[in-house]
């Protein structure tokens, strides 16, 4: 039951996203998340505007439902699985947050500066929150993959594009961290 | 249904990322400061032990649940667009702390905020397939 409730360590998490990969393959198919933003934009309409879109999306069915998926095992986490979302960060990491002007850091798996309604609901929040979600949606599809698909399924593939899209995601990942989180907050 | 099984490693994957907080705005953040092992332990345990999968794939002792062979699709070359690529996608990672898949999986916990980053993903795919014959790759 404690295993339950209690956080899993990363040595427990990495072996089973490795497990969630195989299955994966296992069930026929390559692994990978990002490729249904696009599936998606075709469900949408977007091959009436532009040919990249016309595709049959009924071919990625199974990935559809890995995503719908996600979004109840999302559900399950927050219900049922995570009593206490305090997450054991390091004091500097604290530190750095509550100087910005963050409070309650690492109380929960969200800050409220981002993810609150007070937050989502001013410009500055819905801002913030919609053109983050433009930069990995853009990013994700000129990359050709995202964490899974490049960081997992291809480093552990030994492809060589993949490497590059990971030092990008660090090249961008740390800009953002470094220098745009002090200028927007 | 014979894609349900999809539906259920779904359900698992985002259990799995919820679990261990990688799904946390906060461990992200932590990991591009160089402030914790511990997203590095994650995806570098998930590397490590996928190689081990790889491995049995290349050499056929696991093949898929029809009996083919595994083999990995190719990444598409470029390295224009990969590092380009990665790095547009890393600014959207570092502000907001969710990548593709955990999108998805914040739906299940903070809804609303989650919708406008999805919407902002879809914008960003669209553009992407707006652009793509223009843009160096």
């Amino acid at each position: 039951m404690e295993f339950i409730t209690q956080p899993w360590p990363w040595f427990i998490g990495g072996p089973l996203i490795a497990i969630s990969l195989l299955l994966y393959f296992y069930f026929g198919k390559n692994f990978g998340v990002s490729t249904n933003l696009e599936t998606l934009c075709t469900m949408a309409g977007a091959g009436k505007i532009s040919d990249y879109f016309k595709k049959d999306w009924k071919e990625r069915d199974f990935a559809l439902l890995f995503v719908v998926g996600l979004i109840i095992g999302g559900f399950i986490s927050s219900t049922y699985l995570i009593p206490n979302q305090t997450i054991d960060l390091n004091p500097k990491t604290i530190k750095e947050l509550t100087d910005l002007g963050f409070s309650n850091v690492g109380n929960q798996y969200f800050p409220d500066e981002i993810f609150s309604k007070e937050a989502f609901s001013s410009i500055k929040g819905f801002l913030i929150l919609l053109v983050s979600g433009i930069f990995v949606g853009f990013g994700t599809r000129y990359a050709g993959g995202c964490t899974s698909g490049h960081a997992i399924t291809g480093l552990s593939s030994l492809q060589l594009p993949s490497l590059l899209a990971v030092i990008g995601f660090f090249i961008g990942g740390i800009i953002a961290t470094w220098f745009i989180i002090p200028l927007i907050f | 249904m014979k894609n349900i099984k999809f539906l259920i490693l779904g359900i698992f994957f985002a259990i799995v990322l919820s679990k261990t907080q990688a799904i946390s705005w906060y461990r992200f953040y932590e990991m591009f400061k160089f402030q914790s092992f511990h997203m590095y332990g994650i995806i570098g345990g998930a590397v490590i032990v996928s190689m081990v999968f790889m491995q049995l794939f290349k050499s056929g002792k696991i093949k898929d649940i029809n009996g083919n062979w595994i083999v990995p699709k190719p990444k598409k070359k470029g390295t224009i667009r990969t590092i380009l690529g990665g790095t547009f996608f890393g600014l959207g990672w570092g502000i907001s702390g969710a990548c593709a898949a955990p999108i998805f999986v914040i739906l299940g916990f903070e809804l609303i905020p989650a919708i406008i980053l999805l919407i902002g993903a879809l914008i960003g795919a669209f553009v992407y397939g707006l652009l793509s014959k223009k843009l160096p790759h």
